[in-house]
């Protein structure tokens, strides 16, 4: 996927003017958290779930290369195959090269946000393939032409109307003037157009949520059930997964599994939560007859050992973003890369680099919402910080913002200048206003953003120490 | 005749905003610290925690300063401050920031573990019940987000609030989300955060109350720029000015005197 994170800016007030985007987000927002909360609170545990959650998947990645090996290992002793892939480029060419040894024409694909990172439908599109998408989410948002805006709710900025606008667009052959107001008949018209696709498909490709070691088994969860008809129906079953995603054992998946579905849309559990280890075996009623996972490193382990190790915990459970009052504002869209969000904020500097993604760590008030609903723990907001000290030594910030800094540090460290400072700050601050008790407009561009949407409510006219200096003096 | 016991010997951090906006709050944290039986002191040698830097990237201001701020208040009882978000800088992020030079990491613990905010010192550490206050009005409150989610200040400004004769109170809806303020991440970013503080000033409407609270003047200034921007007539406070009954000595912030 092309990049437009670095003009998150323009990105944003674009989203800001775009009503119907507005009204699906304030739509969606309170629903989501509502629902998080509520299942936290059902279960007495769930504090202790997380720790637990964190812990394990802190010792995953002390040992991640054993887990790693032992799933390849047990992964080939059921019959299956590893490909381990270093970058985007490397896991593109094994999906199309395994797609052609097919002879494929059409591939039907489950939600992966890894597929997305890799931009594996272009790369399938550009060499004559047809990879569906059968998500409805995903459906939608294919047919539009667009990138997902969330990690678990790809399509959830897109009114219904919308939708229907789209499935009218593509589906050419059905009648025009049937009705599509209700969302069940858009859930029916999607069933039936994916169904002639599930039966067409040469390939199913899908992403993991898990990746067990012991057992080889991969993992995903959905609500719609149609991860199981893209594995099982046709020949070739491809996994597309992270290396982050391994875990030891299916004991471990069902602490995460109980931390995932809660955090993610405040369910118990999914509706499907499905495993693929091997392909069919003899006596086996379904199942492909070629496995295959795909294992994407694409820069993740270079954050092993770092400051941003603990991102890696992360099981892609959208809590941050429901509950990010910038990503509730703006959407995922204007973050301009795979991963929106908090979780975006740090990963994807990491994988696209802080140059291209520098705004997306930035554009955080560290209210710490997200570090406090997330599921494994991960202190976000920290590692946002992190970013902007990488730009900091690596001098990405804009020179005014760094010469505003320098001279406001220099006060600082010089508390009988600095008080002189603020004596005369106060007083001009106070005498511009007036009899006002604040300002609509400052002289300092810099602050223009203020002023522009807000007053700055004017001092009370002297500072505190010098008052303060003042009434020690009369006592 | 044996002297008098006295309390706790307080150091007041004023916080930079304090300083320069909003003194009142200042001498309203030291009356209630007083009424509480502390003995304050104000060390000049403050000025700023550091986190316009620590938050800019700037790791190294953001030590100095730490350090000057350690030195100048390691010989307190306490330090108290009238900002979550000061105090959480100086309460859960200097031990960081300093974890890595053994001279300062200790000394850094050291003032952190007695650093509080103002209003949560009062009742978590002094066991303060009440204040002898009047103000009548109805009043909402806005959590502010690091003093809420680093210091859990939640329970304690509600708890004295009830306190105050003539308040009659009412909750913000999403009084637990952000404003929008962030320190400068309102210039860097102000479309978003004027939609946060649009949002914020939308709830405080719905509440129908006259006065909006909160705990620390970054987000006060912030949420009073845009009520006083849209002309509402919601008055805003920092809670210390009312606990302490000092709401009468100057107008509410991003008001003309009366
Ligand atoms: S960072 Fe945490 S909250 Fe965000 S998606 Fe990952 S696990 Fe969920």
């Amino acid at each position: 996927m092309e990049s437009t994170a670095h003009s998150f800016p323009e990105n944003a007030r674009r989203a800001l003017q775009d009503d119907t985007l507005q009204y699906m987000l304030a739509k969606s927002r309170s629903g989501f958290q509502l629902r998080r909360a509520a299942a936290a609170q059902r279960l007495p545990e769930f504090e202790a779930l997380r720790d637990q959650g964190r812990d394990l998947k802190n010792h995953v990645l002390e040992h991640l290369d054993v887990y790693l090996e032992m799933f390849e290992s047990k992964v080939v002793e059921r019959g299956g195959h590893v490909h381990w892939c270093r970058t985007a480029e490397e896991a593109r060419e094994a999906i199309l090269g395994i797609c052609q040894k097919a002879g494929a024409k059409t591939v039907t694909k489950g939600k992966s946000m890894i597929a997305e990172e890799i931009a594996v439908n272009d790369h399938l599109e550009a060499h004559g393939l047809i990879p569906i998408e059968t998500d409805l989410g995903e459906y939608i948002i294919q047919l539009r032409k667009e990138p997902p805006s969330h990690i678990i709710a790809p399509a959830f900025h897109v009114s219904k109307e919308q939708v229907a606008d789209a499935f009218r667009a593509a589906h050419t052959d059905l009648p025009p003037d049937r009705p599509l107001e209700e969302p069940r008949e858009l859930i029916t018209e999607a069933r039936l157009m994916l169904r002639r696709r599930f039966q067409e498909a040469d390939v199913g490709i899908t992403g993991a949520n898990f990746l067990v070691a012991e057992t080889g088994s991969t993992i995903i969860v959905t609500n719609e059930g149609n991860g199981d008809l893209t594995q099982t129906l046709p020949k070739v079953h491809v996994v597309i997964a992270s290396i982050d995603k391994v875990v030891p054992t299916l004991e471990d998946v069902s602490t995460l599994l109980r931390l995932l579905a809660r955090s993610a849309t405040g369910q118990e559990f999914s509706a499907y939560t499905t495993f693929s280890t091997g392909p069919r075996r003899p006596g086996d009623l379904d199942g492909p007859e070629e496995f295959h996972v795909v294992l994407l490193d694409n820069g993740r382990s270079a954050l092993l050992g770092t400051e941003f190790q603990e991102v890696l915990r992360c099981i892609r459970c959208g809590a941050c973003m429901n509950h990010c009052p910038v990503y509730g504002s703006v959407g995922g869209h204007a973050y301009g890369w795979v991963y929106p969000g908090p979780v975006g904020a740090v990963i994807d500097p990491a994988l696209i680099g802080i140059k291209e993604a520098g705004h997306l760590p930035n554009a955080s008030t560290f209210c710490g919402r997200c570090e406090a609903v997330c599921p494994m723990r991960i202190p976000l907001p920290k590692m946002m910080r992190h970013w902007r000290e990488k730009e900091f030594e690596e001098k990405l910030q804009p020179a005014t913002m760094r010469q505003g800094l320098g001279v406001w540090g220099w006060f600082a460290r010089r508390p009988g200048f600095y008080h002189a400072a603020a004596r005369m700050t106060a007083r001009m601050l106070r005498r511009a206003s007036g009899s006002d008790g604040k300002l609509g407009s400052l002289p300092l561009p810099m602050l223009s953003g203020w002023t522009e949407h807000r007053d700055l409510p004017a001092p009370e006219g002297r500072t505190f120490q010098e008052l303060w200096a003042e009434r020690r003096g009369k006592k | 005749m044996a002297e008098p016991r006295r309390g706790p010997r307080v150091g007041l951090f004023v916080t930079c905003l304090v300083d320069l906006f909003r003194p009142t709050v200042g001498f309203a944290a030291v009356k209630l610290l007083e009424d509480a039986g502390c003995t304050v002191e104000v060390p000049r040698d403050q000025t700023c925690c550091g986190q316009p830097a620590y938050n800019a990237g700037d790791r190294a201001t953001a030590q100095d300063l730490a350090r000057r701020t350690i030195a100048a208040f390691e010989g307190f009882d306490h330090v108290v401050v009238p900002s979550g978000s000061c105090a959480g800088m100086i309460r859960k992020h200097y031990p960081a920031l300093l974890a890595d030079d053994p001279a300062w990491a200790p000394r850094a613990q050291h003032v952190a573990a007695r650093t509080h905010e103002l209003v949560s010192f009062l009742v978590d550490v002094l066991g303060v019940t009440w204040v002898d206050a009047r103000y009548d009005d109805t009043i909402t409150y806005h959590d502010s987000c690091s003093g809420l989610r680093e210091l859990g200040v939640k329970a304690q400004p509600r708890r004295l609030l009830a306190s105050v004769r003539g308040v009659k109170f009412t909750e913000l809806p999403d009084a637990e989300v952000c404003c929008g303020f962030g320190g400068t991440f309102c210039v860097k970013y102000p479309d978003i955060s004027n939609r946060m503080v649009e949002d914020k000033a939308a709830n405080v409407a719905s509440t129908g109350a006259g006065t909006l609270l909160a705990g620390d003047v970054g987000c006060l200034l912030n949420i009073a720029g845009k009520l006083k921007r849209q002309g509402s007539p919601v008055k805003v406070r920092h809670v210390a000015e009312v606990l302490s009954g000092l709401a009468d000595e100057t107008p509410p912030i991003g008001d003309a005197a009366r």
